[in-house]
Protein backbone atom coordinates (compact mmCIF):
# COMPACT_ATOMS: atom_id res chain seq x y z
CA UNK A 1 0.00 0.00 0.00
CA UNK A 2 1.34 3.24 -0.42
CA UNK A 3 2.30 5.86 1.65
CA UNK A 4 0.66 8.63 0.61
CA UNK A 5 -2.23 9.70 1.30
CA UNK A 6 -2.10 9.57 4.76
CA UNK A 7 -5.41 9.17 6.28
CA UNK A 8 -6.61 10.26 9.62
CA UNK A 9 -9.44 11.71 11.53
CA UNK A 10 -9.46 15.72 12.78
CA UNK A 11 -11.90 15.53 15.22
CA UNK A 12 -15.71 14.34 15.05
CA UNK A 13 -16.79 15.85 11.55
CA UNK A 14 -13.31 15.46 9.62
CA UNK A 15 -10.94 13.49 7.75
CA UNK A 16 -7.71 14.56 6.93
CA UNK A 17 -5.71 12.99 3.82
CA UNK A 18 -2.42 14.20 4.03
CA UNK A 19 -0.25 13.88 0.53
CA UNK A 20 3.53 14.33 0.00
CA UNK A 21 4.52 17.21 2.08
CA UNK A 22 5.78 19.40 -0.80
CA UNK A 23 4.93 22.39 -2.61
CA UNK A 24 4.59 21.36 -6.48
CA UNK A 25 1.94 21.25 -9.19
CA UNK A 26 2.68 17.96 -9.22
CA UNK A 27 1.13 17.45 -5.66
CA UNK A 28 -1.44 19.62 -6.28
CA UNK A 29 -2.88 17.86 -9.24
CA UNK A 30 -2.65 14.39 -7.36
CA UNK A 31 -4.75 16.70 -4.44
CA UNK A 32 -7.39 18.15 -6.75
CA UNK A 33 -7.66 14.66 -8.68
CA UNK A 34 -8.68 12.62 -5.56
CA UNK A 35 -11.15 15.64 -4.25
CA UNK A 36 -13.08 15.77 -7.82
CA UNK A 37 -13.19 11.27 -7.24
CA UNK A 38 -14.56 12.11 -3.48
CA UNK A 39 -16.85 13.94 -4.11
CA UNK A 40 -18.75 12.92 -7.45
CA UNK A 41 -17.93 9.12 -6.80
CA UNK A 42 -17.31 8.43 -3.12
CA UNK A 43 -18.76 10.76 -0.48
CA UNK A 44 -22.70 12.01 -0.84
CA UNK A 45 -23.64 15.42 -1.50
CA UNK A 46 -23.38 18.13 0.77
CA UNK A 47 -20.43 16.98 2.34
CA UNK A 48 -17.38 19.50 1.75
CA UNK A 49 -13.63 18.11 1.01
CA UNK A 50 -11.53 21.55 0.99
CA UNK A 51 -7.83 20.97 -0.18
CA UNK A 52 -4.56 23.10 0.63
CA UNK A 53 -1.41 22.58 -1.20
CA UNK A 54 -0.87 19.25 0.19
CA UNK A 55 -3.47 18.43 1.78
CA UNK A 56 -7.75 17.37 1.81
CA UNK A 57 -10.23 17.21 4.37
CA UNK A 58 -13.41 16.00 4.56
CA UNK A 59 -15.51 17.99 6.50
CA UNK A 60 -19.55 16.54 7.41
CA UNK A 61 -22.19 18.90 8.84
CA UNK A 62 -22.94 16.79 11.63
CA UNK A 63 -21.00 13.41 12.25
CA UNK A 64 -18.72 11.44 10.27
CA UNK A 65 -20.76 8.85 8.12
CA UNK A 66 -17.25 6.80 7.59
CA UNK A 67 -15.94 4.23 10.07
CA UNK A 68 -12.57 3.28 10.67
CA UNK A 69 -13.07 0.15 8.43
CA UNK A 70 -14.64 2.32 5.60
CA UNK A 71 -10.87 4.14 5.65
CA UNK A 72 -9.16 1.32 4.79
CA UNK A 73 -11.68 0.82 1.96
CA UNK A 74 -11.76 4.98 1.28
CA UNK A 75 -7.76 4.16 0.75
CA UNK A 76 -8.02 1.15 -1.44
CA UNK A 77 -10.62 2.77 -3.67
CA UNK A 78 -8.43 6.12 -4.17
CA UNK A 79 -5.71 3.98 -4.87
CA UNK A 80 -7.38 2.03 -7.44
CA UNK A 81 -8.21 5.22 -9.51
CA UNK A 82 -6.26 6.08 -12.30
CA UNK A 83 -5.57 9.99 -11.75
CA UNK A 84 -5.63 12.19 -14.93
CA UNK A 85 -2.60 14.33 -15.33
CA UNK A 86 -3.91 17.09 -17.36
CA UNK A 87 -7.70 19.26 -16.62
CA UNK A 88 -8.94 21.81 -18.03
CA UNK A 89 -8.59 25.12 -16.21
CA UNK A 90 -8.73 28.76 -16.63
CA UNK A 91 -6.00 31.13 -17.20
CA UNK A 92 -7.00 34.89 -15.59
CA UNK A 93 -5.45 37.95 -16.76
CA UNK A 94 -5.88 40.14 -13.38
CA UNK A 95 -5.33 43.84 -14.02
CA UNK A 96 -2.63 45.03 -11.42
CA UNK A 97 -1.75 49.26 -11.02
CA UNK A 98 1.83 49.79 -9.77
CA UNK A 99 1.72 53.00 -9.38
CA UNK A 100 3.49 54.43 -6.14
CA UNK A 101 0.63 55.84 -4.68
CA UNK A 102 -0.41 51.67 -4.10
CA UNK A 103 2.78 50.04 -4.07
CA UNK A 104 4.16 52.13 -0.99
CA UNK A 105 6.88 49.06 -0.54
CA UNK A 106 8.16 49.40 -4.10
CA UNK A 107 11.34 51.35 -3.28
CA UNK A 108 11.83 49.27 -0.23
CA UNK A 109 12.29 46.07 -2.21
CA UNK A 110 14.17 47.45 -4.94
CA UNK A 111 17.04 48.94 -2.51
CA UNK A 112 17.39 45.90 -1.04
CA UNK A 113 16.95 43.30 -3.78
CA UNK A 114 18.78 46.14 -5.96
CA UNK A 115 16.32 45.97 -8.86
CA UNK A 116 14.84 48.90 -10.92
CA UNK A 117 11.22 49.35 -9.34
CA UNK A 118 10.42 48.67 -13.40
CA UNK A 119 12.59 45.42 -13.35
CA UNK A 120 10.46 44.31 -10.10
CA UNK A 121 6.85 45.04 -11.94
CA UNK A 122 7.73 43.10 -15.07
CA UNK A 123 8.68 39.87 -13.16
CA UNK A 124 5.86 40.67 -11.15
CA UNK A 125 3.81 41.14 -14.49
CA UNK A 126 5.50 38.44 -16.84
CA UNK A 127 4.89 35.18 -14.14
CA UNK A 128 2.66 32.93 -14.71
CA UNK A 129 0.86 31.49 -10.98
CA UNK A 130 -0.85 28.47 -10.33
CA UNK A 131 -3.99 29.05 -7.77
CA UNK A 132 -3.24 26.45 -4.84
CA UNK A 133 -6.28 27.55 -3.12
CA UNK A 134 -8.27 29.27 -1.46
CA UNK A 135 -8.23 30.29 1.89
CA UNK A 136 -7.07 32.81 5.60
CA UNK A 137 -9.82 35.40 4.19
CA UNK A 138 -12.86 34.92 2.07
CA UNK A 139 -11.58 35.08 -1.41
CA UNK A 140 -7.63 35.37 -0.41
CA UNK A 141 -5.80 33.09 -3.29
CA UNK A 142 -2.71 30.84 -2.22
CA UNK A 143 -0.69 31.16 -5.87
CA UNK A 144 2.41 29.45 -6.31
CA UNK A 145 5.03 31.00 -9.46
CA UNK A 146 6.70 33.81 -8.00
CA UNK A 147 9.51 34.79 -9.22
CA UNK A 148 12.75 33.46 -7.02
CA UNK A 149 14.03 37.40 -7.46
CA UNK A 150 11.41 38.64 -5.99
CA UNK A 151 11.45 36.75 -2.86
CA UNK A 152 11.25 38.46 0.02
CA UNK A 153 10.65 38.84 3.72
CA UNK A 154 7.35 39.29 5.68
CA UNK A 155 7.60 43.05 7.12
CA UNK A 156 9.32 42.77 10.71
CA UNK A 157 5.71 44.63 11.93
CA UNK A 158 2.99 43.18 10.71
CA UNK A 159 0.33 46.65 9.49
CA UNK A 160 -2.60 47.12 11.09
CA UNK A 161 -4.81 47.76 8.22
CA UNK A 162 -3.75 46.88 4.37
CA UNK A 163 -6.59 48.24 2.02
CA UNK A 164 -8.57 45.84 -0.32
CA UNK A 165 -6.81 44.84 -3.61
CA UNK A 166 -3.36 45.48 -2.06
CA UNK A 167 -1.11 43.39 -3.91
CA UNK A 168 1.11 41.69 -1.68
CA UNK A 169 5.22 39.37 -1.66
CA UNK A 170 5.85 37.44 1.19
CA UNK A 171 8.36 34.86 1.51
CA UNK A 172 8.27 32.71 -1.36
CA UNK A 173 4.19 33.39 -2.25
CA UNK A 174 2.18 36.85 -3.82
CA UNK A 175 -1.31 37.47 -3.36
CA UNK A 176 -4.11 40.44 -3.32
CA UNK A 177 -5.87 41.20 -0.28
CA UNK A 178 -9.38 40.42 -0.89
CA UNK A 179 -10.68 42.59 1.78
CA UNK A 180 -9.10 44.92 4.13
CA UNK A 181 -7.12 43.32 6.94
CA UNK A 182 -4.35 43.14 8.74
CA UNK A 183 -1.55 42.05 6.93
CA UNK A 184 2.20 41.09 7.20
CA UNK A 185 3.01 41.30 3.46
CA UNK A 186 4.81 44.17 1.40
CA UNK A 187 2.45 45.68 -0.50
CA UNK A 188 3.79 46.39 -5.00
CA UNK A 189 0.21 47.36 -6.34
CA UNK A 190 -3.31 47.27 -5.65
CA UNK A 191 -5.67 45.26 -7.64
CA UNK A 192 -9.52 46.59 -8.56
CA UNK A 193 -11.27 43.08 -9.51
CA UNK A 194 -13.37 41.51 -7.06
CA UNK A 195 -12.24 38.36 -5.76
CA UNK A 196 -15.29 37.65 -2.89
CA UNK A 197 -19.00 38.62 -3.27
CA UNK A 198 -21.30 36.55 -0.38
CA UNK A 199 -24.24 38.20 -2.56
CA UNK A 200 -23.13 35.72 -5.72
CA UNK A 201 -22.98 31.53 -5.64
CA UNK A 202 -19.71 31.06 -5.89
CA UNK A 203 -19.10 33.63 -4.44
CA UNK A 204 -15.22 33.63 -5.62
CA UNK A 205 -14.66 32.63 -9.88
CA UNK A 206 -10.97 31.72 -9.35
CA UNK A 207 -10.63 28.68 -7.50
CA UNK A 208 -7.55 25.66 -6.71
CA UNK A 209 -5.92 24.65 -10.23
CA UNK A 210 -6.61 27.78 -12.26
CA UNK A 211 -3.39 30.20 -13.62
CA UNK A 212 -3.08 33.79 -13.34
CA UNK A 213 -1.13 36.32 -15.22
CA UNK A 214 -1.18 39.93 -13.84
CA UNK A 215 -0.75 43.02 -16.36
CA UNK A 216 0.08 46.61 -15.55
CA UNK A 217 -2.77 48.98 -15.77
CA UNK A 218 -2.13 53.29 -14.71
CA UNK A 219 -4.45 54.29 -12.24
CA UNK A 220 -6.91 55.93 -14.68
CA UNK A 221 -7.64 52.59 -15.64
CA UNK A 222 -7.26 51.33 -11.94
CA UNK A 223 -10.35 53.94 -11.49
CA UNK A 224 -12.25 52.89 -14.37
CA UNK A 225 -12.42 48.88 -13.75
CA UNK A 226 -13.27 49.95 -10.06
CA UNK A 227 -16.31 51.92 -11.56
CA UNK A 228 -17.22 48.74 -13.69
CA UNK A 229 -17.01 46.77 -10.17
CA UNK A 230 -19.10 49.23 -8.67
CA UNK A 231 -21.88 48.81 -11.22
CA UNK A 232 -21.67 45.54 -10.82
CA UNK A 233 -20.97 44.93 -14.39
CA UNK A 234 -17.11 43.62 -14.10
CA UNK A 235 -16.15 40.29 -16.08
CA UNK A 236 -12.99 38.73 -15.22
CA UNK A 237 -10.89 38.09 -18.79
CA UNK A 238 -9.82 34.98 -19.05
CA UNK A 239 -9.33 31.94 -21.40
CA UNK A 240 -9.13 28.29 -20.92
CA UNK A 241 -6.28 26.46 -19.84
CA UNK A 242 -5.16 23.27 -20.80
CA UNK A 243 -2.31 22.16 -17.56
CA UNK B 1 -27.90 49.13 23.71
CA UNK B 2 -26.03 46.37 22.00
CA UNK B 3 -24.13 45.23 24.71
CA UNK B 4 -20.72 43.84 24.60
CA UNK B 5 -20.78 41.77 21.77
CA UNK B 6 -24.18 40.60 20.47
CA UNK B 7 -24.85 38.47 16.74
CA UNK B 8 -27.12 36.58 15.11
CA UNK B 9 -26.37 32.75 15.05
CA UNK B 10 -27.20 29.83 13.22
CA UNK B 11 -25.47 26.58 13.03
CA UNK B 12 -23.37 27.99 10.22
CA UNK B 13 -22.32 28.52 7.28
CA UNK B 14 -21.85 24.93 6.02
CA UNK B 15 -19.88 24.45 2.02
CA UNK B 16 -18.31 27.26 1.76
CA UNK B 17 -14.68 26.99 3.49
CA UNK B 18 -13.45 26.29 0.03
CA UNK B 19 -13.73 30.36 -0.78
CA UNK B 20 -11.97 30.80 2.62
CA UNK B 21 -15.15 31.45 4.41
CA UNK B 22 -15.32 30.77 8.29
CA UNK B 23 -18.12 28.20 9.29
CA UNK B 24 -19.62 30.44 11.93
CA UNK B 25 -22.54 29.66 14.23
CA UNK B 26 -23.20 29.75 17.54
CA UNK B 27 -20.29 29.53 19.67
CA UNK B 28 -22.22 27.04 21.72
CA UNK B 29 -24.02 25.05 19.95
CA UNK B 30 -25.89 22.87 22.61
CA UNK B 31 -27.22 26.02 24.18
CA UNK B 32 -28.70 27.76 20.67
CA UNK B 33 -29.84 24.33 20.32
CA UNK B 34 -31.63 24.01 23.59
CA UNK B 35 -33.42 27.33 22.92
CA UNK B 36 -34.40 26.16 19.18
CA UNK B 37 -35.71 23.00 20.95
CA UNK B 38 -37.91 24.97 23.54
CA UNK B 39 -39.64 26.66 21.08
CA UNK B 40 -40.09 23.79 18.60
CA UNK B 41 -38.13 25.91 15.97
CA UNK B 42 -35.73 24.04 13.08
CA UNK B 43 -32.15 23.30 14.80
CA UNK B 44 -30.96 25.60 12.27
CA UNK B 45 -33.26 28.88 13.42
CA UNK B 46 -31.54 31.90 14.14
CA UNK B 47 -30.82 32.75 17.63
CA UNK B 48 -29.56 35.93 18.91
CA UNK B 49 -25.56 34.99 20.97
CA UNK B 50 -24.92 37.74 23.65
CA UNK B 51 -21.60 38.24 24.95
CA UNK B 52 -21.27 38.52 29.11
CA UNK B 53 -23.31 41.89 29.13
CA UNK B 54 -26.32 41.72 27.16
CA UNK B 55 -27.53 43.81 25.30
CA UNK B 56 -31.10 45.91 25.84
CA UNK B 57 -33.99 44.64 23.68
CA UNK B 58 -37.74 46.34 22.78
CA UNK B 59 -40.06 44.09 20.75
CA UNK B 60 -41.80 45.88 18.43
CA UNK B 61 -44.39 43.03 17.97
CA UNK B 62 -45.63 39.78 20.54
CA UNK B 63 -43.22 37.02 20.11
CA UNK B 64 -42.43 33.20 22.11
CA UNK B 65 -38.56 33.44 23.41
CA UNK B 66 -36.31 32.00 25.99
CA UNK B 67 -33.18 32.44 26.78
CA UNK B 68 -30.31 29.83 27.57
CA UNK B 69 -26.72 29.01 27.78
CA UNK B 70 -25.02 31.61 30.15
CA UNK B 71 -27.08 32.97 33.30
CA UNK B 72 -26.80 36.65 32.72
CA UNK B 73 -29.75 37.64 34.95
CA UNK B 74 -32.87 38.30 32.36
CA UNK B 75 -35.07 40.53 33.48
CA UNK B 76 -38.40 41.23 30.81
CA UNK B 77 -40.17 44.62 32.26
CA UNK B 78 -38.11 44.22 35.41
CA UNK B 79 -39.66 40.69 36.36
CA UNK B 80 -36.91 37.87 36.82
CA UNK B 81 -36.92 35.52 33.80
CA UNK B 82 -35.34 31.75 34.16
CA UNK B 83 -32.65 30.13 31.67
CA UNK B 84 -34.69 27.28 29.40
CA UNK B 85 -38.28 28.65 30.07
CA UNK B 86 -39.91 30.00 26.94
CA UNK B 87 -42.18 32.73 27.47
CA UNK B 88 -44.44 35.19 25.73
CA UNK B 89 -43.28 39.25 25.38
CA UNK B 90 -45.91 41.29 24.83
CA UNK B 91 -45.53 44.13 21.95
CA UNK B 92 -43.51 47.41 23.38
CA UNK B 93 -41.96 44.59 26.42
CA UNK B 94 -38.16 45.57 26.98
CA UNK B 95 -36.16 42.53 27.77
CA UNK B 96 -32.56 43.30 29.53
CA UNK B 97 -29.30 41.58 31.26
CA UNK B 98 -27.74 42.22 34.44
CA UNK B 99 -24.92 40.12 36.10
CA UNK B 100 -23.78 37.21 35.62
CA UNK B 101 -24.17 34.15 37.23
CA UNK B 102 -22.11 31.66 35.01
CA UNK B 103 -20.77 31.30 31.57
CA UNK B 104 -20.07 33.64 29.31
CA UNK B 105 -22.36 33.45 26.51
CA UNK B 106 -26.27 33.44 26.40
CA UNK B 107 -28.03 33.44 23.78
CA UNK B 108 -32.24 34.33 22.82
CA UNK B 109 -34.36 32.15 21.10
CA UNK B 110 -37.30 33.25 19.48
CA UNK B 111 -40.40 31.77 17.85
CA UNK B 112 -39.71 30.51 14.22
CA UNK B 113 -35.95 31.89 14.72
CA UNK B 114 -34.50 35.31 13.72
CA UNK B 115 -35.36 36.65 9.81
CA UNK B 116 -31.83 38.32 8.79
CA UNK B 117 -31.06 37.84 5.35
CA UNK B 118 -29.79 34.52 4.22
CA UNK B 119 -26.22 35.14 3.09
CA UNK B 120 -24.26 32.08 1.55
CA UNK B 121 -27.43 29.54 2.60
CA UNK B 122 -26.54 30.66 6.20
CA UNK B 123 -27.67 33.77 8.57
CA UNK B 124 -25.15 33.71 10.77
CA UNK B 125 -23.00 37.18 10.94
CA UNK B 126 -19.93 36.88 10.17
CA UNK B 127 -17.15 39.79 9.64
CA UNK B 128 -16.34 40.18 5.76
CA UNK B 129 -18.94 37.98 4.93
CA UNK B 130 -22.32 39.42 6.26
CA UNK B 131 -23.34 43.57 6.43
CA UNK B 132 -22.61 43.60 10.27
CA UNK B 133 -20.99 41.37 12.03
CA UNK B 134 -21.99 42.81 15.72
CA UNK B 135 -25.12 44.58 17.04
CA UNK B 136 -25.42 48.32 17.13
CA UNK B 137 -27.55 50.31 19.20
CA UNK B 138 -30.34 51.17 17.34
CA UNK B 139 -30.40 47.85 14.55
CA UNK B 140 -33.97 46.38 14.42
CA UNK B 141 -33.99 43.00 13.87
CA UNK B 142 -36.64 40.96 12.29
CA UNK B 143 -38.39 38.17 13.05
CA UNK B 144 -42.20 36.39 11.76
CA UNK B 145 -45.00 37.22 14.01
CA UNK B 146 -46.73 33.90 14.67
CA UNK B 147 -49.46 31.70 16.83
CA UNK B 148 -47.85 32.38 19.80
CA UNK B 149 -48.73 29.26 22.45
CA UNK B 150 -49.95 29.86 25.47
CA UNK B 151 -48.53 26.94 27.16
CA UNK B 152 -44.94 28.06 29.15
CA UNK B 153 -42.38 25.59 27.90
CA UNK B 154 -38.92 24.56 29.99
CA UNK B 155 -36.69 22.06 30.36
CA UNK B 156 -36.85 20.14 33.44
CA UNK B 157 -33.48 18.46 33.47
CA UNK B 158 -30.86 20.10 34.61
CA UNK B 159 -28.86 20.79 31.80
CA UNK B 160 -26.29 23.42 32.44
CA UNK B 161 -23.67 21.65 34.23
CA UNK B 162 -21.15 22.20 31.22
CA UNK B 163 -21.63 25.83 31.83
CA UNK B 164 -18.89 25.27 34.96
CA UNK B 165 -17.42 22.52 33.84
CA UNK B 166 -13.30 22.56 33.74
CA UNK B 167 -12.75 20.30 31.77
CA UNK B 168 -12.21 20.23 28.07
CA UNK B 169 -11.96 17.28 25.78
CA UNK B 170 -9.36 16.89 23.02
CA UNK B 171 -8.38 15.01 20.49
CA UNK B 172 -4.65 14.73 19.57
CA UNK B 173 -4.25 17.29 16.17
CA UNK B 174 -2.54 16.31 12.96
CA UNK B 175 0.64 17.60 14.45
CA UNK B 176 0.53 16.12 18.26
CA UNK B 177 2.44 13.37 17.85
CA UNK B 178 6.00 15.83 16.63
CA UNK B 179 5.72 17.40 20.39
CA UNK B 180 8.36 16.53 22.98
CA UNK B 181 7.34 14.31 25.52
CA UNK B 182 7.83 17.09 28.51
CA UNK B 183 5.24 19.30 26.08
CA UNK B 184 2.95 15.84 25.90
CA UNK B 185 2.81 15.57 29.29
CA UNK B 186 2.40 19.39 30.43
CA UNK B 187 -0.90 19.08 28.17
CA UNK B 188 -1.65 16.52 30.14
CA UNK B 189 -1.40 17.57 33.10
CA UNK B 190 -1.11 21.38 33.35
CA UNK B 191 -3.88 24.04 34.03
CA UNK B 192 -4.59 26.67 31.25
CA UNK B 193 -6.98 29.55 31.44
CA UNK B 194 -8.73 31.78 28.82
CA UNK B 195 -6.77 34.65 27.63
CA UNK B 196 -7.96 37.90 27.17
CA UNK B 197 -7.43 38.43 23.01
CA UNK B 198 -9.93 35.90 22.85
CA UNK B 199 -13.02 36.22 20.32
CA UNK B 200 -15.18 34.48 18.26
CA UNK B 201 -12.59 33.48 15.94
CA UNK B 202 -9.85 32.14 18.33
CA UNK B 203 -9.19 31.86 22.16
CA UNK B 204 -5.56 32.37 23.39
CA UNK B 205 -4.59 30.53 26.31
CA UNK B 206 -2.42 32.19 28.98
CA UNK B 207 0.07 29.69 29.35
CA UNK B 208 2.34 28.83 27.25
CA UNK B 209 4.19 25.09 25.86
CA UNK B 210 7.70 25.42 24.93
CA UNK B 211 7.69 25.17 20.77
CA UNK B 212 10.63 23.72 19.13
CA UNK B 213 8.62 22.60 15.98
CA UNK B 214 8.48 23.89 12.80
CA UNK B 215 6.09 25.37 11.07
CA UNK B 216 4.11 23.07 8.68
CA UNK B 217 2.80 23.70 4.95
CA UNK B 218 -0.52 25.63 5.12
CA UNK B 219 -2.75 23.21 6.00
CA UNK B 220 -6.81 22.55 6.97
CA UNK B 221 -7.87 24.29 10.26
CA UNK B 222 -11.28 23.40 11.72
CA UNK B 223 -13.32 25.20 14.82
CA UNK B 224 -11.77 23.63 17.57
CA UNK B 225 -8.05 23.12 16.20
CA UNK B 226 -5.70 23.88 18.39
CA UNK B 227 -2.50 25.82 16.86
CA UNK B 228 1.17 26.41 18.49
CA UNK B 229 2.16 29.76 17.76
CA UNK B 230 6.47 30.24 17.35
CA UNK B 231 6.12 32.03 20.70
CA UNK B 232 4.49 29.07 22.06
CA UNK B 233 1.24 30.16 22.25
CA UNK B 234 -1.42 28.50 22.18
CA UNK B 235 -5.22 29.60 19.80
CA UNK B 236 -8.03 27.19 19.41
CA UNK B 237 -9.77 28.34 16.71
CA UNK B 238 -13.10 29.29 17.23
CA UNK B 239 -16.57 29.76 14.81
CA UNK B 240 -15.02 32.63 12.99
CA UNK B 241 -11.80 31.43 12.52
CA UNK B 242 -9.54 30.75 9.01
CA UNK B 243 -10.17 27.93 6.95
CA UNK B 244 -6.25 27.12 6.45
CA UNK B 245 -3.30 27.80 8.75
CA UNK B 246 0.15 27.61 8.75
CA UNK B 247 0.94 26.59 12.63
CA UNK B 248 1.21 23.00 14.13
CA UNK B 249 -2.23 21.78 15.00
CA UNK B 250 -1.62 20.11 17.93
CA UNK B 251 -4.84 19.24 19.44
CA UNK B 252 -8.68 18.90 18.15
CA UNK B 253 -10.88 20.17 20.66
CA UNK B 254 -14.19 17.99 21.24
CA UNK B 255 -17.05 19.68 19.79
CA UNK B 256 -18.68 19.25 23.44
CA UNK B 257 -15.70 21.02 24.58
CA UNK B 258 -15.94 23.90 22.11
CA UNK B 259 -19.19 24.49 24.04
CA UNK B 260 -17.73 24.45 27.56
CA UNK B 261 -14.97 26.62 25.89
CA UNK B 262 -17.54 29.04 24.58
CA UNK B 263 -19.05 29.22 28.49
CA UNK B 264 -15.24 30.35 29.82
CA UNK B 265 -14.46 34.11 31.17
CA UNK B 266 -10.98 35.25 30.29
CA UNK B 267 -8.93 34.02 33.37
CA UNK B 268 -10.92 31.46 34.22
CA UNK B 269 -8.90 27.89 34.77
CA UNK B 270 -9.46 24.24 33.00
CA UNK B 271 -7.77 21.33 32.19
CA UNK B 272 -7.40 19.85 28.95
CA UNK B 273 -8.01 15.66 28.51
CA UNK B 274 -6.45 14.20 25.81
CA UNK B 275 -9.35 11.66 24.36
CA UNK B 276 -8.72 8.93 21.42
CA UNK B 277 -10.69 8.40 18.78
CA UNK B 278 -12.54 5.07 18.88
Amino acid sequence: MQEFPKISRMGERAILLQFEPEISEKVLKKVLAYQKILQEKILKEGVEVINTYNSLLITYNTAIEITYDGFLQLKEELERTKIQDNFKSHLFHIPVCYDQKFGIDLQEISQAKELQIREIIGLHSTALYTVYFTGFLPGFLYLGGLPEELHFSRREHPRLEVPKGAVGIGEKQTGIYPQKSPGGWNIIGNSPVPLFDPYLDPPCEIKAGDKMRFYEVSLEEHQEILEVVEKGEFKFRKEEYDG
Amino acid sequence: MPGLYSSIQDLGRFGFRKYGVPLSGAMDQRAAGMANLLLQNEPNAAVLEITLQGPVLMFQEAAEIVVTGADLSPVLDGEKLFNNHTVPVKEGQVLKFGGRISGFRAYVGIKNGFQSPKILKSRSWCKGVTPHHRMEKGMEIPFLKGDISASEKFSTVRSDAYLTSEVIEAFPGPEFELLSASEKERLRKGHFSVGKDSDRMGIRFQEKLQNSLAPIITGPVLPGTVQLTPSGVMISLMRDGQTTGGYPRILQITEEGMDILAQKLPGEELYIKLVNYL
